[in-house]
């Protein structure tokens, strides 16, 4: 590939159903404001998905359309690949859950997943939905995550990889009980999931430029992020509220 | 209602319950007070009441009528009013003109016109099969479905499932007047007998990548689809939406001149017009009653405020936004968008970032709305110039106040609040 950065969006018509492009638009955003050359390449469902891409996006989704990505990233292969070779692997959500070992669907049917991630997701009662506010690992130096989740899964985590963040309001990856067992995302080596869906990267700008570190492989000029302070702050007193929404019935 | 209109009306169609006759009083008296509090207009609670008191209301109050349903995620309050304006050419219509969309909007809208002969119905998607089955409708009219309100779970092909389910389910047989252009509603009317399939176009297209019957991606050129596997294929159409004309069976080109802008209003019209046919109402004088609305519950109105010119346009989810596009800021317009995030506008801004704002780069545009925050980055991050931020999206369109028009382009509680200030 060129000296353009890569950006892979990962089946945004199978897996895309949260505003996940916005996470692609503020990736490349906030390389081309620092003067990085972006090329965004978008897999469409009967395309192949590419190993040499330097940022991988993968987005969430409803159950037939994660089911239909999740053969299709076995099948191909390309993205464990791309993984195994250092790429920046980003996966929100269903994206996580596609993957990990397997994840279970409505009605109760195992899928395999893409074995990229050491986890397994069942489905979970109830739906976790609402504001979510988590501590990320301390050594990454991001402030804390805010975000929005809407699953039906549970995931848990295996000895290959660790959690992202630890919840201080919300549910996040939620296996063990209704509440989850406190632990939000999961992280492995360059590999990167969070149940934070849609725009995440929108309100984490931090995050962004973590994962752009990774796949651009050195460090960052410090860049302003537009209204982020004050939505953060809004976010953030609205969590402090408690006005958190109830589970869905 | 003047007395010579009420003698015009001459009596209900059909003789109800004492149960019913009680519900019908107790939630008008509720509905009356909810006015004289001034806590809205009361459709809603009059209409709970009703339903608690007398659960089979809806179907007493729906027979003797000739009944239109219209559901989609998009369109279905101005296709119920294009309805309901050509249906009142031939008599008194009970109409929900208020959007109250849900069983109790739909019992106060009957009962507040027991002698209307023929009712126009918008229902919303997830209550539509009950609402069905209750009024044993003569038509209903099938538009679209995508992504809206998504915290509540109501994924999109588990709304095409219910539909078809229903048309399964109907032991009688409506004439289902659907848009053969999207491939869920397509799918969810397969089981019903008698369809009018309506070439009314889809623009927003990403619910509908695979198949609903087998989960292949969907073949698509401009005008049809199809799916390779299982062959579930775009049904031929009888009626035409075309960019400013309707096509009706008879192959002939009737002219369409709306007050309401862009082409999602033309494939209102269309699926209206095919609609109202069944009540012989020829598409000509269809079109005619089409063009004298003016707005819609608030919607496209135009109004002063504080010595502005503003125009209120409903945006209130990915679909929706990408009509308004074309429409919002153009001809010189200013624009302010407004995003509230409360329970029946979904909880959860994330679609902002599946609307295309990027094809108004460049632009000037106050973000306003409980959610004016997210908006803000959004619509930066898209390359607009966000020239301010407020809370109310009046005094966005106000604040510095100059010639011309704005445009205030709100998502549902943002706009209701809005359109109850401008229209007093």
């Amino acid at each position: 590939m060129s000296d353009a950065l890569g950006i892979v969006h990962v089946f945004p018509s199978l897996m895309g159903t949260y505003g996940d492009g916005g996470n692609v638009a503020v990736l490349a955003n906030r390389a081309r404001r620092r003067g990085i050359a972006v090329t965004t390449t978008t897999i469409g469902p009967d395309d192949r998905i590419p190993r040499q891409g330097d940022l991988y996006v993968v987005g969430g989704g409803e159950d037939h359309g994660q089911i239909a990505a999740a053969r299709r990233i076995r099948e191909q292969g390309s993205l464990n690949h791309a993984a195994d070779a250092g790429a920046t692997v980003f996966a929100v959500c269903a994206g996580l859950q596609v993957l990990g070992v397997d994840f279970e669907v409505e009605g109760g049917a195992i899928e395999p997943g893409a074995c990229i991630l050491d986890l397994t997701t069942r489905r979970r009662e109830p739906r976790a939905v609402g504001e979510v506010l988590a501590d990320p690992l301390p050594r990454l130096g991001l402030p804390p995550l805010t975000g929005y989740e809407n699953h039906g899964g549970g995931s848990l985590l295996g000895p290959g990889a660790e959690p992202l963040a630890q919840v201080r309001a919300g549910i996040g990856n939620g296996s063990g009980g209704a509440h989850g067992d406190g632990t939000e995302g999961v992280l492995a080596g360059r590999v990167l999931g969070t149940y934070l869906h849609g725009p995440v990267l929108a309100r984490n700008p931090e995050l962004a430029d973590l994962l752009l570190t990774w796949a651009t492989g050195h460090d960052l000029q410090p860049l302003d992020a537009p209204f982020v302070a004050e939505l953060r702050a809004e976010r953030a007193a609205y969590v402090a509220s408690g006005k958190l929404s109830p589970p869905a019935a | 209602m003047s007395p010579a209109a009420k003698q015009q009306t001459g009596q209900p169609a059909t003789r109800l319950t004492w149960r019913s006759r009680l519900a019908i009083a107790a939630g008008q008296l509720a509905a009356a007070a909810s006015r004289a509090l001034g806590r809205g207009r009361g459709y809603v609670v009059g209409g709970q009441i009703m339903v608690r008191i007398s659960p089979n209301i809806i179907a007493e109050l729906a027979r003797g009528k000739r009944t239109a349903l219209i559901s989609a995620t998009n369109g279905k309050s101005t296709t119920t009013r294009f309805v309901a304006e050509a249906l009142r050419t031939l008599g008194p219509v009970a109409h929900n003109s208020t959007g109250a969309n849900m069983a109790p909007g739909v019992a106060t809208a009957l009962a507040s016109n027991r002698t209307a002969k023929s009712a126009a119905l918008e229902v919303d998607e997830a209550h539509l099969p009950a609402v069905l089955q209750a009024t044993k409708a003569d038509a209903v009219v099938l538009m679209n479905l995508s992504r809206d309100q998504l915290d509540r779970g109501a994924e999109v092909t588990r709304l095409a499932k219910r539909w078809r389910a229903m048309l399964e389910a109907a032991d009688w047989d409506p004439v289902v007047v659907a848009n053969a252009d999207d491939p869920l509603v397509a799918w969810a009317c397969q089981p019903a007998r008698n369809v009018r399939w309506v070439g009314a176009g889809q623009w927003w297209r990403d619910d509908a990548v695979l198949c609903p019957a087998c989960g292949h991606t969907l073949e698509r050129d401009q005008t049809t689809w199809h799916c390779p596997a299982c062959g579930l294929t775009r049904p031929q159409p009888t009626w035409q939406a075309e960019r400013h004309a309707i096509v009706p069976p008879d192959g002939s080109r009737v002219p369409v001149q709306l007050r309401l802008p862009g082409r999602a209003n033309v494939s209102n019209a269309t699926m209206a017009a095919a609609a109202v046919d069944l009540w012989g109402i020829p598409p000509q004088v269809a079109v005619a009653a089409f063009a004298q609305v003016e707005d819609v519950d608030g919607r496209y109105i135009e109004a002063g405020v504080d010595g502005q010119r503003v125009r209120l346009l409903l945006g209130k989810n990915p679909a929706s936004w990408t009509e308004l596009i074309d429409i919002a800021g153009q001809d010189g317009h200013r624009l302010v968008v407004a995003i509230n995030a409360r329970g029946a506008d979904g909880r959860d801004p994330s679609w902002l970032w599946d609307v295309p704002f990027e094809r108004l780069a460049g632009q000037q545009v106050w973000a306003a709305g409980e959610r004016r925050f997210d908006l803000a980055v959004r619509l930066d991050t898209a390359g607009l110039n966000v020239i301010g931020v407020a809370e109310d999206p009046l005094e966005a369109a106000t604040r510095g106040a100059s010639g011309g028009i704005v445009d205030v382009v709100a998502n549902y509680t943002a706009f209701q609040a809005a359109r109850a200030r401008v229209t007093g």
